[in-house]
């Protein structure tokens, strides 16, 4: 598998003036946490090392609190993450029908990324836009969101939606 | 001018311009276009129809006589996008972009609204309009948190100060510490997070235990599926936050308060974000408020996605930079909270009540509601309704009011099977409770709980048991892992009822269910393992028939688990094969133009082939 790019200078750069406006804040780990995912789409291990360092926390706290948060991981996820909500609302409404639908159409489960890292599937957490149950979104870091809504769940949605990446 | 006086004429200014939302009739041919701006609207392309407006409005000179205002959620997600235009109060509902031009052109530069785009309930028969809040959806509802919400610009602090905004504070800043947490607690306003403890109660304890330092969070970490209202307040209403916070601040003699948001909010936090910079620039938080000697600073901290961080502890824990797991109480964070300090902590609902009932007295939120449970209620009404929305209603409203006067009732002619009230922590309710009237005492006894208030509404073909395995693999992924009755408890109660669902269950396995549950909820740390047996239970107790069904009969009678079922092909077939290939599994026998037969070994019920068939041949029995 083709290993992503993820740390870049441009990107270091960033974390670097996170991490001085955080250094001394009380409870900075979790802003600067949050910053590293945004920044780097993932927080990889050496990035952990930094973070560790200029904090003075131990790694192995670093460690547990990225692994204890749904929203941080470390290995990278695709271009373009293809959430489909699994709130209430949208699971009375079969949304795990879509869910089944893009395994099917592009053979990942979910929580699962493509070998060519284009695609992330989540099964997600409620996105509050309940009136337009069933809901998917299809997040990319640089063109952001685009949500589809009032799916009707009747065969082939999640293939024209995946067809326009 | 004294910091009142500057406050004062600016609500005296804006709300010259804004009474014409009020249904008072300006003159002049004003008109205000007021676009939702929610999370749901905004994901039905509410940006692109401002841009519009915003483009024909340049476009027909009409800039000095049309605003374009931004607003947070109406509550009517169900229409959304939603524009309304005032001071008609004109209610124009799905608004496509290709719309735009002709609501330019005819109402606001011809005066006339275009009947034909309205929400056709807010047009009578006679050809006259009904204004937005009068329409069937709005009409048993009580506007109390959500009382601004999509009627001001969230992003403008001089509408939320034309609309009293900040008056409350004022008011509290003049009055004893012990009068105002007294106020709040003679109000009888409960946590509306869903515990239900006396907010004032929570006051004064913090207020009573004595330390230089204290904090005020705000718990905005709203986490139940299918609950969305502490994230419309904030969307649209967010300057309440911050005065109820203040408020609470003085109350409690702490100077510095945090907001604890999702950071799956990000419209919600950006707007929170202007709002606190906004009231720092206008001297209402910083040093020396209304030129006193209280100080108040906000801050925001982002959550990282975990549900359990929506309980006290564990999101203080969150706060500090930690794992967000919960501790035991006692001590309580009114005694012992963030970084060891006295802390109190109230949910965005609560705290979007505290200016009115210092504004309004004690008096005007009892007399609201029930005895026990005072003032409204926000839901998330949600599921199989047809009008899906955000709803404000008195404690003691029927839940038959919600689901069919609101609501609108079921649709496809479907139905009502049941409701889920308060999400993983809640239960279910049948038609049976239909007439309880909903507050906090009535659904704990009936199984249930408010929870944060979350309905989502069920209809025929929803099974019981597979609802109940739904609410379980959440709170399995979510439980934090701290104390075995949750962190293997939830489990074990999962495995059963997957078995059950799957067709391998045993009578006793029901037995087992009610016993584990039962423990689970005495013996866990937090209120997530102490709630999350609910689902389980109240499905048990209300729809056992079904729960038989999938262990004796092995069949699931909404016809919704996958294991229990079998695929047949009708006689419709026309034998085109396009079935046979998509299936993984080779169980599909039949030559080109022959009706084809599902071979029962074989299948694995993967459901591949029902969307291939194009004569909808394939059914699930």
């Amino acid at each position: 598998m083709a290993k992503k790019e993820v740390v870049t200078p441009e990107r270091m750069k960033k974390l670097d003036a996170c991490l001085a406006a955080n250094k001394n804040r009380q409870g900075g780990l979790m802003p600067v946490l949050n910053e590293s995912q945004k920044i780097f789409g993932c927080i990889p291990v050496e990035v952990q090392k930094i973070i560790s360092k200029e904090l003075n926390i131990p790694m192995a706290e670093i460690y547990g609190v990225i692994t204890f948060y749904h929203q941080f991981s470390i290995e990278p996820k695709g271009d373009y993450i293809i959430s489909v909500c699994m709130g209430t609302a949208c699971y009375v409404k079969d949304a795990q029908k879509l869910v089944d639908e893009v395994t099917a159409e592009i053979g990942i489960g979910p929580s699962e990324t493509t070998p060519d890292y284009k695609f992330t599937l989540m099964a997600t957490r409620c996105v509050g836009a309940c009136g337009l149950a069933p809901v998917v979104i299809v997040n990319n870091r640089e063109k952001g969101d685009d949500v589809y809504g009032r799916l009707t769940v009747k065969g082939g949605e999640m293939k024209d939606i995946i067809s326009k990446y | 001018m004294t910091a009142l006086e500057k406050l004062n004429n600016t609500k005296q200014i804006t709300m010259k311009n804004l009474e014409l939302r009020l249904g008072k009739q300006a003159g002049d041919n004003k008109r205000h276009v007021l676009i939702c701006e929610g999370t749901g609207c905004l994901s039905a392309d509410a940006a692109k129809i401002e841009g519009i407006f915003a483009d024909e409005v340049k476009k027909n000179n009409l800039a000095d006589s049309v605003e374009i205002v931004r607003t947070g959620c109406f509550g009517y997600c169900q229409v959304g996008p939603i524009v309304i235009i005032y001071p008609e109060g004109s209610f124009y509902s799905r608004v496509k972009l290709e719309d735009i031009p002709k609501i330019v052109q005819e109402h606001l530069l011809g005066g006339a609204p275009v009947k034909d785009l309205l929400l056709p309930e807010a047009v009578n028969a006679d050809g006259s309009i009904t204004p937005f809040n009068d329409v069937p959806f709005y009409k048993i509802q009580k506007r109390v948190a959500l009382r601004l919400c999509g009627l001001v610009n969230p992003e403008n602090i001089t509408e939320y100060i034309a609309f009293d905004g900040y008056q409350a504070l004022n008011k509290v800043l003049g009055m004893k510490r012990e009068d105002v947490i007294k106020e709040i607690k003679d109000s009888g306003l409960r946590g509306r997070g869903g515990g239900g403890f006396s907010t004032g109660m929570k006051w004064e304890f913090c207020f009573k235990t004595e330390n230089a330092q204290k904090y005020v969070v705000c718990n905005a970490d709203e986490g139940d599926p299918g609950a969305f209202m502490d994230r419309s307040i904030l969307e649209g209403d967010p300057h309440s936050i911050i005065e109820a916070m203040a408020i609470a601040g003085y109350a409690i003699g702490a100077n510095k308060g945090f907001v604890y948001v999702r950071a799956e909010y990000p419209i919600a936090v950006n707007r929170l974000q202007l709002a606190i910079d906004q009231a720092k620039d206008f001297g209402l938080l910083g040093e020396k408020i209304f030129d006193t000697d209280f100080a108040f600073d906000l801050e925001i901290r982002l959550g990282a996605g975990a549900f359990v961080c929506g309980e006290e502890t564990a999101l203080l824990n969150s706060i500090e930079g930690k794992r967000g797991m919960p501790n035991p109480r006692p001590p309580f964070p009114a005694v012992k909270g963030l970084w060891g300090k006295p802390t109190i902590i109230n949910n965005v609902e609560t705290f979007a009540n505290i200016p009115q009932i210092i504004l309004n007295g004690a008096a005007w939120l009892n007399a609201m509601g029930t005895e026990k449970s005072n003032g409204t209620k926000v839901f998330a009404l949600g599921g199989k309704v047809e009008n899906a929305g955000l709803i404000e209603v008195p404690m003691g409203t029927t839940i038959r009011d919600i689901v069919y006067e609101i609501g609108g009732g079921i649709p496809n002619g479907k139905e009502f099977k049941a409701v889920q009230i308060g999400g993983p922590s809640g239960g279910c309710l049948t038609k049976d409770q239909l007439d309880a009237p909903i507050d906090y005492d009535s659904l704990l006894e009936l199984g249930a709980m408010m929870g944060s208030g979350g309905l989502v509404v069920m209809d025929e073909d929803n099974c019981m048991v597979d609802i109940a395995r739904f609410f379980l693999e959440f709170t399995v992924d979510e439980s934090c892992g701290k104390c075995p009755p949750c962190r293997v408890g939830t489990k074990r109660m999962l495995e059963t009822l997957i078995r059950i669902t799957e067709g391998k269950g045993e009578m006793e396995d029901l037995e087992r269910l009610e016993v584990l549950a039962n423990n689970i909820k005495a013996s866990s740390l937090c209120g997530l393992g102490q709630t999350a047996p609910n689902p389980v239970l109240s499905t048990l107790r209300y729809f056992r028939d079904e729960y038989i069904a999938h262990v004796k009969d092995k069949k699931c009678p909404a016809g919704a688990c996958t294991e229990l079922l079998e695929f047949f092909i009708e006689d419709s077939c026309k034998g085109c094969t396009l079935c046979k290939k998509a299936c993984p599994v080779d169980a599909i026998i039949g030559e080109r133009k022959e009706l084809h037969v599902i071979d029962q070994e074989k299948c694995v019920k993967c459901g591949a082939c029902i969307p291939k068939c194009p004569f909808k041949s394939i059914v699930k029995k």
